[in-house]
């Protein structure tokens, strides 16, 4: 019961937030719309006992990434919020389609699946998949360590990437 | 009670569509960034709603990893966001259409 009401309630806030990205005329509002949504799908993993995920989710998103996404914004200036003139000719035509093919498709998959996309045939056991520190690093250091080393690897390029990035001088144009 | 797999699944879906949509039509290279990221934590939800559902705790991992490459996606797309606007003084991307064959 206290998840299902805890469900309505963040899954409201999270399409409100996503919305808000989507619609927002001013980058700061789409990203505090962002920061919302971020916040509900953290409780979302709480709420499926995955704990250290949504502690991640929360420190490296709404922390970090959001700074970075405010700091640019800033940078840039909050003023440049696009117009929405459309430059390419019968654009909105095809987004239009586009979409409407996409909605159609989620939601048939979604209805058609009825709710029940995945087996539930195994039983839940809460155990099995309560994720403490301890329960995600046994399989991060043993099956998946060679990930892990390549995601450090990955790490450390792009710092030195957006290192040479910065220092870009450019030709006077 | 247990929620069902298949609502966060709808649940997902929905914000994947969402962030598609704003990926489709908004001309803000920053916004367009930020749907990027809806649609990725649309994925993380899947992946542990997924996982719990199979009594798997590899699903948690995946997010785990897909948050780090997120992270550096982040970096290094933000720095060639600001490396074009230094040049270029513009957020449009319609403005940016050098590279189109």
């Amino acid at each position: 019961m206290v998840e299902g009401i805890l469900f309505v309630l963040m899954a409201m806030t999270a399409l409100a937030g996503a919305v808000t990205v989507v619609v927002a005329r001013n980058p700061v509002y789409s990203a505090m719309g962002l920061l919302g949504t971020l916040f509900s799908v953290a409780v979302l993993y709480v709420a499926q006992l995955a704990h250290f995920v949504a502690a991640v989710q929360v420190i490296v998103y709404a922390g970090a990434v959001l700074t970075l996404f405010l700091f640019v914004i800033m940078f840039i200036g909050v003023d440049t919020s696009d117009d929405r003139d459309e430059r390419l000719p019968k654009q909105r035509f095809w987004v239009g389609i586009m979409a409407g093919v996409i909605v159609l498709l989620a939601g048939g998959i979604t209805l058609g699946g009825n709710f029940n996309w995945v087996p539930a045939a195994i039983e839940t056991n809460p155990e099995a998949t309560n994720g403490t520190i301890q329960a995600i690093a046994e399989p991060l250091f043993t099956d998946w360590v060679l990930a892990f080393e390549a995601t450090a690897l990955l790490l450390t390029i792009s710092a030195a990437g957006a290192i040479a990035l910065a220092h870009f001088k450019g030709q006077r144009s | 009670m247990i929620v069902a797999a298949g609502y966060y699944m709808a649940l997902a879906a929905a914000l994947f569509v969402i962030g598609a949509l704003g990926m489709l039509l908004r001309r803000n290279v920053l916004v367009m960034f930020m749907c990027i990221e809806l649609m990725l934590n649309a994925v993380n939800l899947t992946l542990i709603s997924a996982g719990r559902a199979l009594n798997d705790l590899n699903g948690q991992v995946a997010v785990f990893f897909i948050l780090v490459v997120a992270a550096a996606e982040v970096v290094v797309g933000l720095a060639i966001i600001v490396a074009i606007f230094r040049r270029r003084s513009t957020a449009s991307i319609d403005e940016l259409s050098d590279l189109r064959g």
